[in-house]
């Protein structure tokens, strides 16, 4: 009958896996990104020392006819020129003397390189003839060595990454395995528990229901009372289990709820509960409807309630205002330390499934007020009271 | 406009002395005796481009080497030198020595000269 709270796991695994999911991607893709950049570089330098034996011989040659221009500077002037490449003299202080082509700016503390799909040979001749220091060789290779590595690079790079989304895919699962199944072990537990509550604790108030009260005698009323109460206290208990465990599933029936009405319901639901702990309860409640289906809103107002009467002083008091965007539950009750009160906003704020002592109620507050976006904020002032405002 | 006049006339004189006194450092002092050497002077521009590549360093060489002419520092071949020796420091000031480098390297730099 009770599936699970799975769409808090599912909810929570959904976080963890996508936050994993991230930092792994992440982790990968700079892996490979480094990867990818250093064999790049590898291919590079490897196309490049093949380019650097060619173009040197060519260098020698051309070295040799500056080497002979600069014998006859007086009868000659004309710059070898050779259709292989372009060609550039520049003299020890890097000021060019001549260029076959406009070159600009060259990098003299390398060797060979690569700079807009050309390869640059940088040769030192022996002596400086006609001044030059530096012979730099232009050519123009066809590109499609390096359009073939980034084929490569991207093919390779693909495979690796598929697979490390599947391996990280795969790592996640077996990571999850042991919390999924304590959670749904916990899960089950809660399940089975509940439900074997259900039959006995409605056995119990029907029961006192049937009991004709006037006919007792006060003392054994008390007693009935006393009963009742704490047989209407596991009933909550149990619809609120229940409505955790089921109650997302079900699907909202939203219609017109009169809030006013609903609360003096309420209120006087809770006032065996109140009168328990001679509480003054005080309304100020405006007509005011809300599109909402009723039971959730029914369960998110009995809780507030009843977290104001479980944790108020005997003889304390208990407001209810309901406004045109609002209602509030006041209570004067042992109230919530301003450190503890950041934590149980920011806990919720954060995730909202946190089940358990203090939380389950305020837990179903959350859920439905997030259903409905509602705005719930909790006000205290340490050992005086407590405030909680629903808005919309 | 007389005053005018004269500073003009000053300035004219001045200039003319000037050039006068330093026009043709290179061509008196340089030319003069290397033009009757076996060896023409621009080979020695050449071999400085050579050994020295770049404006700044072959100027400063060949300052250098007026100043304080040695064997280390010649350019010259071994069996030239050998022949000749090495001449003797110059009596020129640093100007005029600035003056005739300049118009030596002017006369002789591969810049702007190749085709």
């Amino acid at each position: 009958m009770l599936k699970s709270w799975d769409t808090n796991l599912v909810l929570s695994e959904k976080k963890t896996l996508f936050s994993f999911f991230l930092l792994y991607l992440v982790f990968t893709l700079t892996l490979l990104g480094i990867l990818g950049y250093m064999y790049y570089n590898f291919q590079k330098d490897l196309v490049l020392q093949k380019y650097r034996v060619e173009l040197s011989s060519l260098a020698k040659e051309q070295i040799e006819k500056l080497k002979e221009l600069h014998r006859n500077f007086d009868k000659q002037r004309v710059y070898p020129r050779d259709k292989r490449f372009n060609s550039a003299i520049y003299d020890s202080s890097f000021k060019e003397i001549f260029a076959t082509t406009p070159m600009g700016e060259i990098d003299f503390s390398k060797v060979i390189y690569l700079k807009d799909g050309k390869i640059y040979l940088i040769k030192e001749p022996e002596s400086y003839y006609l001044g030059t220091k530096y012979l730099v060789l232009e050519v123009k290779k066809e590109s499609n060595w390096i359009s073939k590595i980034l084929k490569d690079m991207l093919i390779y790079g693909l495979v690796i990454f598929f697979v490390m989304v599947g391996f990280g895919y795969f790592l996640l699962k077996l990571m999850l395995k042991p919390m999924r199944e304590a959670i749904e072990l916990l899960d089950r537990f809660i399940k089975d528990t509940t439900h074997e509550l259900n039959t006995p604790v409605n056995a119990i108030i029907s029961n006192i229901e049937m009991i004709d009260k006037d006919k007792l005698e006060a003392k054994l009323a008390k007693k009935i009372k006393r009963i009742d109460i704490g047989a209407r206290t596991v009933s909550n208990l149990y619809q609120d289990l229940t409505y955790l465990t089921l109650g997302h599933k079900i699907v909202s029936n939203d219609e017109e709820v009169n809030l006013k009405e609903l609360i003096v319901e309420r209120l006087e639901y809770f006032s065996l509960f109140a009168n328990s702990k001679k509480l003054t309860v005080s309304s100020n409640l405006k007509d005011v409807s809300l599109n909402i289906d009723r039971k959730k809103i029914a369960k998110l107002i009995d809780n507030l309630l009843s977290n104001a009467i479980k944790y108020n002083r005997v003889g304390g008091s208990l407001h209810v205002e309901l406004e045109r965007n609002y209602f509030e539950v006041k209570d004067s009750g042992r109230g919530i330390a301003k450190e503890k009160l950041d934590f149980i906003t920011k806990r919720y704020a954060r995730a909202n499934e946190s089940v358990g002592g203090f939380g389950i109620g305020l837990s179903i507050v959350m859920m439905i007020a997030s259903e409905y976006a509602l705005d719930v904020k909790i006000d205290s002032k340490e050992n005086e009271w407590t405030k909680v405002r629903v808005s919309w | 406009m007389d005053k005018s006049k004269s500073i003009l006339v000053k300035v004219f004189f001045v200039l003319s002395l000037h050039v006068a006194l330093f026009a043709g450092v290179y061509e008196q002092n340089c030319v003069a005796c290397h033009k009757d050497l076996p060896v023409k002077i621009d080979k020695f521009f050449y071999r400085y481009l050579l050994k020295y590549s770049s404006e700044e360093n072959l100027k400063t060489a060949l300052k250098s080497y007026l100043k304080n002419p040695t064997k280390e520092k010649s350019i010259l071949q071994e069996e030239l030198l050998a022949r000749f020796g090495v001449k003797r420091p110059t009596t020129l000031s640093d100007k005029e020595l600035k003056e005739a480098i300049d118009e030596y390297w002017e006369i002789y730099k591969v810049f702007g000269k190749l085709r």
